[in-house]
């Protein structure tokens, strides 16, 4: 049994160590953080005990980013208490949480992709050890955690889990006591995240402690011996995730029950027309660290929902530029909207056919930061709403836009302060749903979305996620690409998986499963996906 | 030790607003300093500077003062208003003073070729082709970015230099009047060729000015009112959802970089056409850079520049009058127009950012300090 004994501490803080005596590693008591006027952690209590894996959970904005940056040096508490061993400590930089023994991977990696994974581990290193000695000292460390990993490949060239496992690698060459993971299996591949428990159960086995943050509950159950779960800056609960189920984390974590979306499988969906139409979408790449884009080929018919599923970095951005057309295509007959030819049609042709885009990144792509909403409106808008929004020698309808803005914040419930704020002013979850709202209340016919909901609460998740539904069951073809699997899962009618710049042939939703598409995200067969499929 | 600007959660609407007069407040203390360092009283310069030329203006006599004041600010007004678009798409066209050369070279075409030609379509062939001019020049360093990539503020620069030494080489060459005593410069213009004055009464100001005030005017409508104006703050804020609107920075590039070229090109061939009446190797004061100091402080707002630009003109009719009464050298100008951009730029930055000042990295390095 791994979790060994469980003993209750003061404060109703359930806590469970692999050795008897219980000695707790570390102990925050009434840490607090003010943004502003935000609060963003609010006298925060966390206990870890040695060898312990401890789960920090909570949805984006709660305030775990917030509490962890304080543990490891970048941000300054504002008021409360950090015992280290016992003792009072105070941690005004990474480099004395790393002297103190606190090591942490970050869930954007900072690895420089021309340089060796030797070199960039050197980087963070303070001493001047020789490059050679690093090298050898990672490859052996790599191999004795199952992490193989060369040390003289150049970042770039590496997987994202591969890259993580540098991270991971870096940590450990400092010998940390308590090895802080933020959201880390968010990138990896099923398969790949099995490896990483792997390695997380032997660090355990050594006596290190591990705070893991994450909103998986399933991973959380798996592996944590405890758990912390906290909401709006607060925590409101310690608990032992294996006497949990997902369903009641989930519901401390959101602290109401978010609504299920509701999902109608529709008959005959083969026979409908296909509305977007990708043949043999290739594209070199851009820059020397973004993915090619191989023999891409998918039909989106009206009324259904495909999913894109894949690790971060397999070529999803450079598809999504490919077919919304910020990158156009050379041959026209390369992508089809409504059965038009529209490979050699700028975003805004293919916006006149009657498709509409939602990026990823909404700050600075999806919508200008230090404009108004009723000018991000217009912005994706401007062309096929130019009877409404625009008149006589280019003049801009401030009325027309402002109307239609207001219609869509009250459609979304976008939550916002003053009437028409700043779109940096807004919350990640509220921009989201404006952006989607905007080009919802068009009703396209074809809807082509990156990463609906990432960083957005559950509530505003559930939304969208409806939202798109409903869109294509009202005919339309919906195209979402996401890295998240239960979200896909929740909404897609099939699935496909993006593997190192190609695709794979969609897996109607009944047939998919974690593994299958798991396998496929993992690159199983690479170039073969289509065969591999048939005989599935 | 260092020194770290740290970005304000909100800044502060009142100040931006208070902004280029706390700018100006500074200017004239630092100039004041200035003064007394080179053994002169602060207080008599500063008269000199700014309250001297304006001194009688209510006297009918000296109205002409006021005219020397829109002659120059016209050419300050026009290029800044074209600068303020270039600055806004984030394009940073320093060149404008090669623009407003190029403006007055193109434009002198047809009075030193064909003195020949007399018309009264003379002189709008004259502005039509001044402003090709500027903006043909201007479209240089448009097209080196755009194809090459090249950074256009070097570009741009660097052509103010050849636009300067070819006019020289003009005016010293094949275009110097035969009877012009060996002085560089072009034959005067015919009478068809000039620009007419606005009340010939009262003063010299010449239409220039009222091409600044129009110009002033329609750009402001352009980036208040139109798809354009959206167009050219959205790819100047951020690009990458500019172009995901469909905008091309390219051709934006072009469009900015050739107004503002256009516009510094009217300037240049309104003051050859207009004050000078011939074209010399001196026929710019440096409007071209004082114009950026005038649309900053003119917070990229035409309307604002209107205002800017006629400060700026009052340092230039200033530096005369101090330069006569008190005898500061007239490169005490410059030095004041530079330190006016440089309070203008540093409120700018105060007010979205804070100043932090971090402990010596060595502390900061030091082994964990228990409490």
């Amino acid at each position: 049994m791994p979790a060994g004994n469980r003993k209750n501490i003061t404060g109703g803080v359930v806590q469970t160590t692999l050795e008897p005596s219980g000695a707790s590693l570390l102990e925050v008591r009434g840490l607090t953080k003010i943004f502003g006027t935000l609060k963003a952690c609010d006298s925060v209590d966390l206990t870890i005990g040695k060898g312990e894996i401890h789960a920090l959970l909570g949805e984006n904005g709660a305030g775990k980013s917030t509490l962890v940056k304080m543990l490891f040096g970048s941000l300054e508490p504002y008021s409360g208490e950090i015992r280290w061993n016992g003792e009072a400590v105070k941690i005004s930089s990474p480099s004395i949480a790393k002297k103190l023994g606190i090591g942490m991977v970050f869930q954007h990696f900072s690895l420089f992709e021309a340089l060796s994974a030797a070199e960039n581990i050197a980087l963070s290193l303070d001493d001047k050890t020789p490059i050679g000695t690093i090298a050898a000292k990672a490859q052996a460390l790599s191999y004795s955690y199952g992490l193989p990993l060369d040390p003289y490949s150049m970042v770039g060239d590496l997987s994202v889990g591969e890259r993580q496992r540098i991270e991971i690698i870096r940590c450990l060459l400092q010998t940390p006591d308590l090895i802080i993971l933020d959201e880390p299996t968010s990138v990896l591949t099923p398969q790949e995240a099995d490896k990483l428990f792997e390695t997380l159960e032997r660090l355990r086995s050594e006596g290190k402690s591990i705070l893991y943050i994450s909103h998986r509950l399933e991973e959380v159950k798996r592996m944590c011996d405890g758990a912390t779960v906290m909401r709006h800056g607060k925590v409101v609960g310690h608990c032992d995730p294996r006497q949990e189920t997902a369903a009641s984390l989930a519901r401390m974590m959101v602290g109401n029950e978010v609504q299920a979306v509701v999902r109608e499988p529709v008959e005959g969906m083969d026979k409908a027309e296909p509305l977007l139409e990708i043949r043999g979408l290739a594209r070199k790449p851009a820059t020397p660290f973004s993915t090619p884009l191989r023999d891409i080929s998918l039909d989106v018919r009206a009324g259904e929902v495909i999913g894109i599923a894949g690790v971060a970095g397999n070529g999803q951005g450079e598809f999504f530029e490919a077919v919304s057309g910020e990158a156009m295509q050379e041959d026209g007959a390369t992508i089809r909207i409504r059965g038009n030819d529209a490979g050699r049609l700028s975003i805004t042709g293919r916006r006149m056919l009657g498709a509409a885009f939602v990026p990823e990144e909404r700050l600075g792509h999806g919508a200008a930061p230090r404009m108004k909403l009723s000018e991000n409106l217009f912005l994706s808008r401007y062309a096929t709403d130019a009877k409404a929004f625009l008149g006589a020698g280019g003049l801009v309808k401030e009325g027309a836009i402002d109307t239609a803005t207001q219609r869509i914040i009250e459609e979304m419930d976008v939550r916002k302060s003053g009437r028409d704020p700043e779109a940096a002013a807004l919350s990640g979850g509220n921009l989201q749903k404006f952006i989607v709202g905007r080009e919802l209340d068009r009703r396209p016919t074809v809807m082509v979305v990156n990463q609906p909901t990432w960083g957005v609460d559950a509530g505003a998740a559930a939304k969208i996620r409806q939202s798109l539904i409903e869109l294509a069951r009202s005919g339309s073809a919906v195209l979402i690409i996401s890295q998240d699997l239960d979200e896909l899962f929740e909404i897609s009618d099939a699935i496909a998986v993006m593997h190192n710049g190609h695709l794979s042939k969609p897996l109607p939703i009944a047939e998919a499963t974690l593994e299958k598409i798991g396998l496929l995200m993992g690159g199983a067969e690479p170039g073969h996906a289509d065969h591999s499929m048939e005989a599935v | 030790m260092r020194i770290e600007l740290v970005k304000r959660p909100q800044h502060s609407a009142l100040f931006s607003a208070l902004s280029p007069f706390i700018a100006l407040g500074l200017t004239l203390i630092a100039g004041a300093i200035m003064f007394s360092l080179l053994g002169k009283n602060p207080f008599d310069a500063l008269y000199y500077y700014f309250i001297d030329p304006l001194t009688g203006i209510w006297d009918p006599g000296n109205r002409w003062q006021l005219h020397e004041l829109a002659i120059k600010a016209a050419p300050l007004i026009l290029i800044a208003v074209g600068l303020s678009v270039c600055y806004l798409s984030n394009n940073w066209n320093i060149g404008a003073e090669g623009q407003f050369i190029a403006g007055a070279m193109a434009g002198s075409i047809i009075p030193v070729m064909f003195p020949g030609f007399q018309s009264w379509i003379v002189l709008p062939l004259m502005l039509i082709l001044g402003m090709a001019g500027g903006a043909a020049y201007a479209a240089l360093p448009a097209f080196f970015k755009v194809r090459f990539n090249t950074n256009e503020i070097l570009t741009s620069l660097m052509l103010v230099y050849v636009a300067q030494l070819f006019n020289d080489w003009l005016v010293r060459g094949i275009w110097r009047n035969p009877e012009g005593m060996s002085f560089p410069g072009t034959i005067r213009f015919s009478e068809y060729a000039i620009l007419p004055q606005i009340w010939p009464d009262a003063g010299r100001a010449h239409y220039g000015f009222v091409f600044a005030l129009i110009a002033a005017v329609l750009v402001w409508f352009m980036l208040a009112k139109m798809q354009k104006g959206f167009e050219i703050k959205v790819l100047g804020q951020s690009p990458r959802a500019g172009r995901f609107a469909g905008f091309s920075s390219g051709r934006m590039v072009f469009f900015v970089f050739m107004l503002s070229g256009a516009l510094a090109g009217l300037a240049g061939i309104s003051e050859v056409a207009g004050p000078i009446e011939h074209l010399n190797e001196k026929i710019s004061i440096g409007y071209g850079f004082t114009a950026i100091i005038v649309a900053f402080l003119g917070r990229l707002n035409p309307l604002g520049i209107v205002a800017a630009g006629l400060i700026l003109a009052l340092t230039y009719l200033g530096g005369e009058s101090a330069q006569i009464a008190i005898g500061v050298s007239d490169k005490a100008v410059r030095a004041f127009q530079g330190m006016l951009l440089f309070f203008v730029l540093a409120c700018d930055t105060l007010i979205h950012y804070r100043v932090r000042i971090v402990g010596a990295t060595a502390k900061a390095e030091g082994a964990a300090q228990h409490v």
